[in-house]
C-alpha cells in the first residue's frame, strides 16, 4: 500500500506554509500520495501534518520546511516518534473536548473528492430528506431548532417555511458566505476543507422549499474557497448530484458560485442580494423579506454558510440530536472561533453553553503574547468588548444580548493589556465609516462624526461633554440606522466606554508627557 | 501582466456572460484580470451590452473596494488591519512597512513597484498577522518577515 501523508490546504495553513512542506514531502518521498485536506482548526499547530498509520492517523506539527528530511528520517511514514509528534489528533484536548457535527469532516477528508465525502458518511442527509419529502424534511429543520449562524440568530426552519408557502415561478437558494467579521473563518474553513457538505445543505434547502437555483456568494478575499467550491459544484454536478435531474431524484436545482468585491457590508443580506443581481450593494428597507421578494424578487432562502453546512446532519441524525445539545433558546452546536492574541487559536465547535472564560482562559490558554487578557471582542467588527468580569457568560444568543453583546458569527478576538480601548473604538466607527453603504444618514455620516468625537476624547478635549455626545450618536445609530452595520458599531464603541472608562479619562500619559 | 486596452477584447470578456442573470459584477472582475483596472472606456461599453446608464455602471465600479480605476503597482501587498490583526500588532507593522516603501497606505512607491492597501479581514484571524501579497496569503507576520517578502520583489 502505498503511504498516505495528509497536509492542509486549508489558507491558514497554507499561509504559515503548509504548501511549501506538501512540497517538501513530496520532493523527499517521491512514492507517497500526499492528499491536500482542510484543516482540523488548530492553528497554532499548523501546518499539522499527518500520515496514515495502521493504528489511525498520527499528526506532527507545527512541521517547517526544514523539519521534513528529519521527520522522513524518524520514520515519519510509520508513525515514528520525533519531538513533533502529537499523536492521534482526536486525542488532542483541544479536539477532544469538542461536539463536531457541522465539522465532522473538515481537516479529515480530501474537500475535492465526493467519493470520500460519502466515504465518510456524506449524502445521508440530502437521502433522508428526500425520502422524508418536502414538507417533512423542512419541519425537521424547524424542529431542530438551528437559528442562523451568520449573526442574527433567526430560526431557519422559520425562513424556509415562508418561502415554502410563498408562490414565485422561480425561487432562490442563496448561501452569505460573504464572512467579513475580523476574528472568525469558519466558513472559510468549511468552504476549503468540506464544501460538499454546503452544497448538500442547499440542495436540502432547495428541495424544501421547491427553489431551483442556488447562489453562494463568497467574498473576494477567500481565493482558496472559491477554488474549492468551484471545483466541488463542479464535481457534484458531474457526479448527478446538481441539475435537472438532482440526487437522481427528479428535481432540478444547480448552484453557482459568485464573488464579490470587497465590500464589507454585503455580508447584510439584502445588500448582498442587491450585489448578487449587479448593483452597489445597498441595504434594502424590510419589508419585503428576501423570504417574500428576495433576489430578482423572487421567493428566496437566504442563510449563512454554517447554517446550510449544519442542516444534512440534522436531516441526517434526525432534529432530536441537534435540540438537546445547547442551552435556552440556542440549540444545537455553534462552530467558535478563537482568534487575535490568544495562545491556541483556532475552530471549537461545541454545544451552547460553554463560557467565555473557559473559551479564552482554559481552552484558548490565553494571549499568544504571555501578557494578560484585557478585553474580548466576541462577534466580529460589530460586537461587544467584554472585560475579564463578564467572563462567566455563556456562549449563547440570549446571554450575550443581556450583557449588551452578540454572539454574532462565533468570533471571539482577544486583547492582552497592551490594548488602547479608546482607539479600538474609534476603529469601529472608522471601520463603519469605510464599509457604509451610504443609503441611510446615522450610519453614512455618524459614523464619520463618531470617529471625530472620539479623537477629541483621546486628545483630551472637553472630554465629559464630548462622552456625553458619543453615547447620544450611538443611541442615534442604533435606532435610526437601517441594517446591523450602523446599528451595531454602538456595541464595541459602548462596550469600550463603559468597561473601559479608564481609557476615555483624556490624553495618553505618553502623550501628556510629550 | 495586464493587457493594453483593447475594445474588442473588452467586448468579447462582456459577451461571454451573456444571458448570466446579475452579470456586472463577473463582468468586472473579468475585465479587471484583464486589464488591471476597469479602464473608463470600459463603462460605456457595459452601459450598452447591459442595457445600464453609463451613471449606474460607474456607481457599481466606484461602490466596490476591489475595483480600480487605474492599474496598481506591479505587486500588491495587501496588510490586513481588523480587529484580530491589531490584537496582534498590525498597527505596528503597517507603520513598519509604510515607512520602508516611503509611502502611505492605498497608494503605489514611484517606480510602480508595490501598491500597499489595506484590507479587512483574509479569515486569517488566529495566525494573525495577516497578510496577502499578490494574491498568496502569509500569516503570523513580523517586521523581518515582511521586509523578506519585499525583499524577493522585482
Amino acid at each position: 500500500m502505498i503511504p498516505r501523508l495528509y497536509v492542509p490546504g486549508d489558507a491558514a495553513a497554507v499561509a504559515v506554509g503548509a504548501d511549501e512542506v506538501a512540497a517538501a514531502l513530496r520532493r523527499n518521498a517521491p512514492d507517497v500520495a500526499v492528499v491536500r485536506t482542510g484543516s482540523r482548526g488548530l492553528f497554532w499547530l499548523e501546518p499539522l501534518i499527518e500520515v496514515a498509520t495502521p493504528q489511525g492517523r498520527i499528526g506532527y506539527g507545527p512541521v517547517a520546511r526544514a523539519d521534513v528530511p528529519g521527520l522522513l528520517a524518524a520514520g515519519l511514514l510509520d508513525g515514528g516518534a520525533h519531538p513533533l509528534r502529537l499523536g492521534p489528533p482526536e486525542s488532542l484536548p483541544f479536539l477532544q473536548r469538542q461536539t463536531r457535527l457541522t465539522f465532522a469532516r473538515c481537516g479529515i477528508v480530501d474537500p475535492r473528492s465526493l467519493d470520500d465525502y460519502r466515504a465518510h458518511g456524506g449524502g445521508k442527509g440530502l437521502a433522508r430528506a428526500i425520502a422524508l419529502g418536502p414538507a417533512a424534511a423542512l419541519e425537521e429543520v424547524v424542529q431542530s431548532g438551528l437559528r442562523g449562524r451568520g449573526g442574527a440568530g433567526f430560526p431557519t426552519g422559520i425562513k424556509w417555511r415562508t418561502v415554502a408557502a410563498t408562490a414565485g415561478a422561480r425561487k432562490y437558494v442563496v448561501c452569505n458566505a460573504d464572512e467579513g467579521d475580523s476574528g472568525t473563518f469558519s466558513d472559510r474553513m468549511i468552504m476549503e476543507g468540506d464544501p460538499f457538505v454546503l452544497i448538500e445543505g442547499m440542495a436540502i434547502a432547495g428541495f424544501a422549499v421547491g427553489a431551483t437555483q442556488g447562489y453562494i456568494y463568497v467574498r473576494s478575499e477567500y481565493p482558496h474557497a472559491i477554488a474549492t467550491l468551484e471545483a466541488a459544484v463542479a464535481a457534484a454536478r458531474a457526479a448527478g448530484w446538481l441539475g435537472d435531474n438532482a440526487a437522481d431524484c427528479g428535481f432540478a436545482f444547480d448552484i453557482e458560485v459568485r464573488v464579490g468585491a470587497g465590500a464589507y457590508v454585503c455580508g447584510e443580506e439584502t445588500a448582498l442580494l442587491d450585489s448578487l443581481e449587479g448593483r452597489r450593494g445597498q441595504v434594502r428597507a424590510k419589508p419585503p423579506l428576501p423570504a417574500h421578494a428576495g433576489l430578482f424578487g423572487r421567493p428566496t432562502v437566504i442563510n449563512n454558510v454554517i447554517s446550510l453546512a449544519s442542516v444534512p446532519v440534522i436531516l441526517a441524525e434526525g432534529a432530536a440530536r441537534y435540540r438537546d445539545l445547547g442551552m435556552g433558546r440556542s440549540r444545537g452546536t455553534m462552530p467558535i472561533q478563537l482568534a487575535g492574541n490568544i495562545r491556541h487559536g483556532g475552530l471549537f465547535e461545541a454545544a451552547f453553553g460553554v463560557t467565555l472564560g473557559e473559551l479564552v482562559d482554559d481552552i484558548g490558554g490565553g494571549t499568544a503574547s504571555g501578557r494578560p487578557v484585557r478585553a474580548v471582542q466576541v462577534g466580529g467588527p460589530l460586537g461587544a468588548y467584554f472585560p475579564r468580569a463578564l467572563f462567566d457568560t455563556p456562549f449563547d444568543y440570549e446571554a450575550f444580548a443581556a450583557r449588551d453583546g452578540l454572539i454574532g458569527h462565533g468570533g471571539v478576538v482577544v486583547f492582552d493589556d497592551t490594548v488602547d480601548m479608546a482607539e479600538q473604538a474609534r476603529f469601529a466607527m472608522e471601520f463603519c465609516a469605510i464599509e457604509s453603504c451610504g443609503k441611510c444618514t446615522p450610519c453614512r455620516i455618524g459614523s464619520t462624526r463618531g470617529a471625530e468625537v472620539i479623537g477629541r476624547i483621546m486628545r483630551g478635549d472637553n472630554v465629559a461633554a464630548n462622552r456625553a455626545l458619543v453615547a447620544d450618536l450611538c443611541d442615534t445609530m442604533k435606532f435610526g440606522s437601517l441594517c446591523a452595520l450602523g446599528g451595531f458599531t454602538p456595541y464595541p464603541v459602548m462596550s469600550a466606554m463603559t468597561h473601559f472608562p479608564e481609557d476615555f479619562a483624556g490624553p495618553r500619559i505618553a502623550a501628556a508627557a510629550e | 501582466m495586464p493587457e493594453d486596452w483593447d475594445a474588442d477584447r473588452a467586448a468579447a470578456v462582456i459577451a461571454a456572460h451573456a444571458g448570466r442573470e446579475g452579470a456586472l459584477l463577473p463582468i468586472l472582475h473579468d475585465l479587471q484580470a484583464a486589464f488591471g483596472c476597469i479602464p473608463p472606456q470600459a463603462i460605456r461599453l457595459l452601459a450598452e451590452a447591459l442595457n445600464l446608464s453609463r451613471a449606474e455602471v460607474h456607481g457599481v465600479v466606484s461602490f466596490y473596494h476591489d475595483f480600480r480605476e487605474h492599474p496598481p503597482g506591479r505587486h500588491v501587498l495587501k496588510l490586513c488591519q481588523a480587529e484580530a490583526c491589531q490584537s496582534m500588532g498590525c498597527r505596528d507593522l503597517a507603520g513598519h512597512v509604510g515607512a520602508r516603501l516611503g509611502i502611505d497606505m492605498g497608494a503605489t512607491t514611484p517606480d510602480g513597484r508595490v501598491t500597499l492597501e489595506a484590507v479587512y479581514c483574509l479569515g486569517l484571524c488566529a495566525t494573525a498577522p495577516s497578510a496577502m501579497l499578490d494574491g498568496r496569503v502569509v500569516g503570523r507576520l513580523t517586521p523581518a518577515r515582511v521586509d523578506a517578502l519585499l525583499e524577493g520583489l522585482a
